[in-house]
């Protein structure tokens, strides 16, 4: 009995091959954009995990200073009263234009060193390693780097070390940073013997901190990747618009045979399995395309996501993607789940299908009520709104957005129903009205896809507000920050001296570009010196401080924070900030610092020299009068026979930055679209499901006189005015999703709040868009209404409908 | 002796490449070689030798718990240098390893510690005298009378040594050769402590007497190529006799020396060959077959000795591991000692 009425299932998607090929595009988009965000995110997260677990990071419990420098006297105090600790500096260095970080650590006794080999397989000898000039220990991609480096000691490859970080020896280290006599932290090995004094003993000011409350990258990038699951979810969630469209007109259309197979002695639950078990094999099938589609969309977007968390969090990611079965295994699940959930409606009704009930479709639509579906939007609303006011934080941030977004689209039948109420009673023509009429009676069947519209455009509006005000604010604080007309790097600090006295009685200002990294509890922290110029008090705009901030700074008795340093340790003007033991500054003010993961401060360029006497001095801003830039880039170039990196113009500068600016957001804007283009693929099946039904109703409206022509026309108005609905109610929704992404997300993310501007004539834009998506979406139906043959409407009335 | 160890190719990552026992058999470029008719001068030759490329301060002692059982521990501290000088800061090219061991009948502790050289982690001064690494330490205002501490994460020792005898200086005074080649440390040693102190255990402490004996050694390259490891014994005779003696296992045959001092503290060295080792009974610890019973005869001192482990699992299981632990003599002489064997092989 079995294979017969398979043979009848099957048939129906024989004659109806569009039809199939749109439930499977469904499934595989859903799939697809859900994937390759999760393949993302898994792949930058085992990049995390496997830099953690190759050096030991992250696993032992770790002592620090406050001012992130622990005296190496203190490290010698803890061992001779018997506390087992591995010393470690930890410092940057420049390889190929690229700042990563190098991790001194006393080779004799860290606990977790890789295997490291010389080139011909060997051991590399101990004295090699452990005195002058040492050895370091990278990547082949990063030694490759180094190796265009002089100066630095050799190198020695090993694939066992995670990317962007040098490990070394801490004696190398130290002379490599230019610093000796203290340490960054120190790691509390596991074997500790008997009868240790309490550590509050033998160093107070020592602090001891577990694995998890680190801030390590895997932490600092979180936010990044709940960012794209979010949007995954999004797409995952307009994807199954369309399972469900396709799948109701599908089950819609098989009424008749369903009633005949049940006529012909089918029992309800084989047949309820049968076609269970025939969505589960589209599901897998649609699952495997998805799966496919979002490799190659992951693999296409991870070296840009990779460049972003680089450039961003300074996090190590590989920009090669690998095949995890546990990713493709939750992606079919993802795919057979969301489509069951997106058919259950579907199969549910056909369960409680009296045997002999009329096959109409109009039993399928009969429409869910508006009303219990405003209620219920109205509630998720709420609770997104209630969960953000009663907690803080990232999650809080994307529950309000959820439950906004949700709420929302629930909301959107009520909402479209009333305006299409209204405009109804305003029409006198009879074909006006029964044109809002007939949207009326369509509603039910278009919600869905109407709601997935609705989703994306906010989404698009919103993450397009927030792009753009970024982009704005950012190139405007460009423009302010960056008012240099030329910017120096010299080879050393000599040579810089020796530029800087040159430079002086040439250009109308020499401002020394010094910084040096200190250690702080949440992560690296740049402090830089500078020199009392109108540049800075004008061009460096505070976003909270006294008036006098410039003046108390100058002073040398207040310093300046930026804002990520700021939101990450709670620290505003007022309160202090330990540099150095026994050295500690009251915050004069906080200026905001966008595109920079790192905390970073400022000091008068006179206590910058006390707390970092050894820092190199070889950049320079130079103020000059525009015109005269160039001739005095070409000057010192030959004066110094400088590189032609070396002096590079304020408007290179600014291009390299805006270059890393439009990457950072390169997969939100790609992510976005798709999602869109997702919606109108949702609104076009929704549309194509309906037209199946229209005959009938179209029929006696034809018979009344109208052309079909003008009905035509008339489905055509009538798809790009619901659209138009939509798009007119996701505005204010895009508008909030903005700002929660600007004001709460952001903040969370990258550590810094945006002002908020608004762009009406990219709305414009994407009104046009919509109403052409909802024009292609309604072109076939329509077309086929145009070439429908008289004779099928006459048989409309002669049918049993 | 105790050639013991070293060491110090230890850095777990880069592996023991190893001609012969722990790297020992490596050449010395650039560091000094002991030379015969050296003259000692103490106190600075109680400290440290940086142009030697391996140096160590080696104590053992057999106790006598206040509960009347047997114990013996174990204190050292290796100096090793990559380069023969010294520097302070992380670039100085020493490195040094201290070990501790404590051995009751049925239970053997021990424990490990690594330090650089040049930061004050770990180091020697002859005056005071000062051995130290971490909160271990060997000292004392001179080396006849010493504290001595060590602490493992479930053991550990405070004891203090007073000497009663003059140095000992083995081999061609104090020129100690190691093979047929020529290959030779300077070595001597203050075999009579009288020790008394407090032992921890996980349980409880002891306290306990004894006698030890402290070893000083150094040299560049104390092993000849083919010398693989050693088995070294130091004994005391109740009739206050004592005897040092080591065997080099070689490919091309054996190497033996040793030293007997008599109750007065007047030493006579004996040279290779005249003393002979069977060992009689093997146990297997760690996965390898270790001689854990031995018969000794010295046929010019009258000796035909049987020693045996007081705990034959006293496997010293550190990064270079070793047998160590301490030995009872029956036969023509009874008294008891400690003995140390390195080399054996490593399970396949």
């Amino acid at each position: 009995m079995i294979g017969p009425v398979l043979q009848a299932l099957w048939s129906h998607w024989r004659w109806h091959r569009v039809q199939l090929a749109t439930l499977l595009a469904g499934i595989a988009l859903a799939t697809g954009l859900w994937s390759a965000v999760q393949a993302i995110n898994a792949e930058a997260r085992a990049s995390y995990d496997r830099a953690n677990a190759q050096l030991g990071l992250g696993q032992l419990d770790e002592l620090i200073h406050p001012s992130g420098r622990i005296p190496l006297a203190t490290y010698v105090a803890l061992r001779r009263s018997g506390w087992q600790v591995a010393a470690v500096l930890d410092g940057r260095i420049d390889a190929g234009g690229r700042s990563v970080r190098l991790m001194g650590v006393d080779m004799v006794s860290y606990p977790a060193l890789p295997a490291l080999a010389d080139p011909q397989g060997n051991p590399p000898a101990p004295e090699s390693v452990l005195t002058p000039p040492g050895r370091l220990f990278a990547t082949p991609d990063l030694a490759a780097r180094l190796s265009e480096r002089r100066d630095l000691p050799p190198i020695l490859t090993s694939t066992a070390l995670p990317p962007d970080l040098v490990l070394t020896d801490i004696g190398t280290a130290e002379t490599l940073l230019g610093q000796s006599g203290s340490l960054t932290r120190l790691v509390l090995l596991p074997d500790q013997p008997r009868a240790r004094p309490p550590l509050d003993q033998v160093a107070p000011d020592l602090r001891r901190r577990g694995p998890d409350s680190r801030i390590d990258t895997a932490r600092l990038t979180d936010s990044f990747h709940l960012n794209l699951s979010a949007f995954g979810l999004l797409s995952f969630a307009v994807g199954l618009f369309i399972v469900h469209g396709t799948v109701g007109l599908a089950f819609a259309q098989r009424r008749g045979m369903v009633r005949t197979l049940r006529a012909l002695g089918v029992p309800l639950a084989t047949l309820s399995r049968l076609m269970l078990a025939e969505l589960v094999v589209f599901a897998l099938i649609g699952g495997t395309l998805g799966l496919v589609l979002g490799h190659l969309l992951a693999g296409a977007l991870l070296p840009d996501v990779a460049a972003t968390l680089r450039g961003l969090y300074g996090a190590p990611v590989q920009g090669q993607l690998h095949l995890r079965p546990g990713w493709a295994a939750a992606g079919l699940a993802m795919a057979v789940g969301g489509t069951i959930l997106a058919s259950g409606q579907a199969l549910w009704r056909l369960a409680r299908l009296p045997l002999l009930a009329a096959p109409g479709v109009q039993a399928w639509r009969r429409g869910t009520d508006h009303r219990t579906s405003a209620l219920t939007g109205l509630f998720v609303c709420a609770a997104g709104i209630a969960a953000y006011s009663l907690f803080d934080g990232l999650v809080a941030g994307f529950v309000l957005l959820g439950g906004i977004l949700t709420g929302s689209a629930l909301l959107l039948p009520m909402l479209v129903s009333t305006a299409l109420r209204v405009f109804g009673r305003r029409a006198r023509k009879p074909v006006t009205q029964w044109v809002w009429a007939d949207m009326q009676a369509q509603l039910p069947g278009l919600s869905l896809a109407l709601m997935a519209l609705l989703l994306a455009l906010a989404a698009n509006i919103g993450v397009g507000t927030m792009v753009s005000s970024f982009r704005l604010t950012f190139l405007g604080w460009l423009d302010q920050r960056l008012v240099s007309e030329l910017y120096v790097t010299a080879e050393d600090s000599d040579q810089g001296r020796q530029i800087q006295a040159w430079l002086e009685p040439r250009a109308e200002a020499v401002l020394p570009i010094r910084n040096v990294e200190l250690p702080h509890e949440t992560g690296p922290l740049f402090l830089y010196g500078i020199v009392d110029h109108p540049t800075y008090r004008e061009h460096w705009p505070l976003i909270s401080g006294a008036p006098d901030a410039w003046d108390t700074l100058f002073r040398g008795e207040g310093i300046l924070i930026n804002e990520q340093l700021a939101r990450r340790a709670d620290l505003w003007p007022g309160d202090r900030l330990p540099l150095a033991p026994g050295m500690a500054l009251t915050i004069a003010g906080v200026y905001s610092d966008y595109g920079n993961p790192t905390g970073q401060a400022i000091v008068a360029m006179d206590l910058f020299d006390q707390i970092a006497p050894e820092a190199e001095n070889r950049r320079f801003g130079i103020r000059i009068d525009p015109s005269q830039a160039s001739p005095l880039a070409d000057a010192l170039r030959t004066r110094f026979d400088l590189g032609p990196g070396a002096v590079v113009p304020q408007a290179a500068v600014k291009a390299q930055s805006r270059a890393i600016f439009e990457k950072t957001f390169v997969v939100t804007s790609a992510l976005n679209v798709l999602t869109l283009g997702v919606a109108g693929f949702a609104m076009f099946t929704s549309l194509l499901t309906l037209w199946t039904q229209r005959l009938p109703q179209i029929a006696p409206i034809w018979a009344l006189g109208l052309t079909r022509s003008r009905l035509a026309a008339l489905e055509l108005l009538r798809s790009v005015v619901l659209a138009a609905l939509t798009a007119f109610l996701a505005l204010p929704l895009g508008l909030v999703l903005a700002w929660v992404l600007l004001s709460v997300i952001n903040v969370q993310a990258f550590g810094w709040r945006l002002p908020m501007f608004l762009f009406p004539w990219a709305w414009v834009q994407l009104f046009v868009l919509t109403a052409i998506a909802a024009l292609l979406a309604a072109a076939l139906p329509a077309w086929r209404l145009r070439r429908v043959p008289p004779a099928d409407l006459l048989r409309v009335f002669a049918n049993e409908r | 002796m105790n050639v013991k160890a070293l060491v110090f190719l230890l850095l777990t990552p880069f592996a023991a490449s190893a001609q012969g026992f722990a790297g020992l058999g490596s050449s010395a470029e650039g560091f000094d070689i002991p030379q015969p008719g050296h003259r000692f001068d103490f106190p600075a030759d109680h400290g440290p030798h940086p142009s030697f490329r391996i140096e160590w301060w080696y104590l053992t002692a057999n106790l006598t718990g206040a509960d009347g059982q047997e114990y013996g521990i174990q204190w050292t501290l290796f100096r090793s240098a990559l380069r023969p000088f010294e520097q302070s800061g992380w670039q100085s090219p020493q490195l040094w390893m201290g070990h501790a061991g404590l051995t009751t009948p049925d239970t053997h502790f021990f424990a490990e510690r690594l330090a650089r050289g040049g930061i004050g982690q770990a180091g020697v001064t002859a005056v005071p005298f000062q051995a130290w690494i971490d909160e271990w330490h060997m000292r004392g205002d001179i080396i006849d009378a010493l504290s001595l501490r060590a602490n493992g994460a479930d053991f550990g020792y405070d004891l203090s040594l007073t000497a009663d005898g003059p140095l000992v200086f083995h081999g061609d005074n104090g020129y100690s050769v190691k093979s047929a080649e020529g290959q030779a440390s300077y070595y001597y040693s203050q075999p009579r402590y009288a020790v008394s102190g407090v032992l921890h255990l996980p349980d409880r402490d002891v306290q306990v007497t004894g006698e030890g004996w402290l070893d000083r050694e150094w040299s560049s390259q104390p092993l000849a190529a083919d010398q693989s490891g050693w088995d070294w014994f130091s004994l005391t005779f109740d009739t206050g006799d004592k005897l040092m003696a080591f065997r080099l296992r070689g490919g091309r045959g054996d190497f033996t020396a040793a030293t007997w001092i008599n109750a007065e503290g007047t030493s006579q060295s004996l040279p290779d060959g005249q003393i002979r080792f069977t060992p009689v009974q093997t146990s297997s610890v760690a996965g390898r077959d270790i001689p854990t019973e031995w018969a000794i005869s010295l046929p010019a001192k009258g000796v035909e000795i049987r020693v045996s482990a007081l705990n034959p699992g006293a496997w010293m299981g550190t990064r270079f591991a070793y047998w160590e632990g301490p030995v009872t003599v029956s036969g023509s002489h009874a008294g008891r000692g400690y003995l140390e064997m390195t080399g054996y092989g490593a399970p396949p």
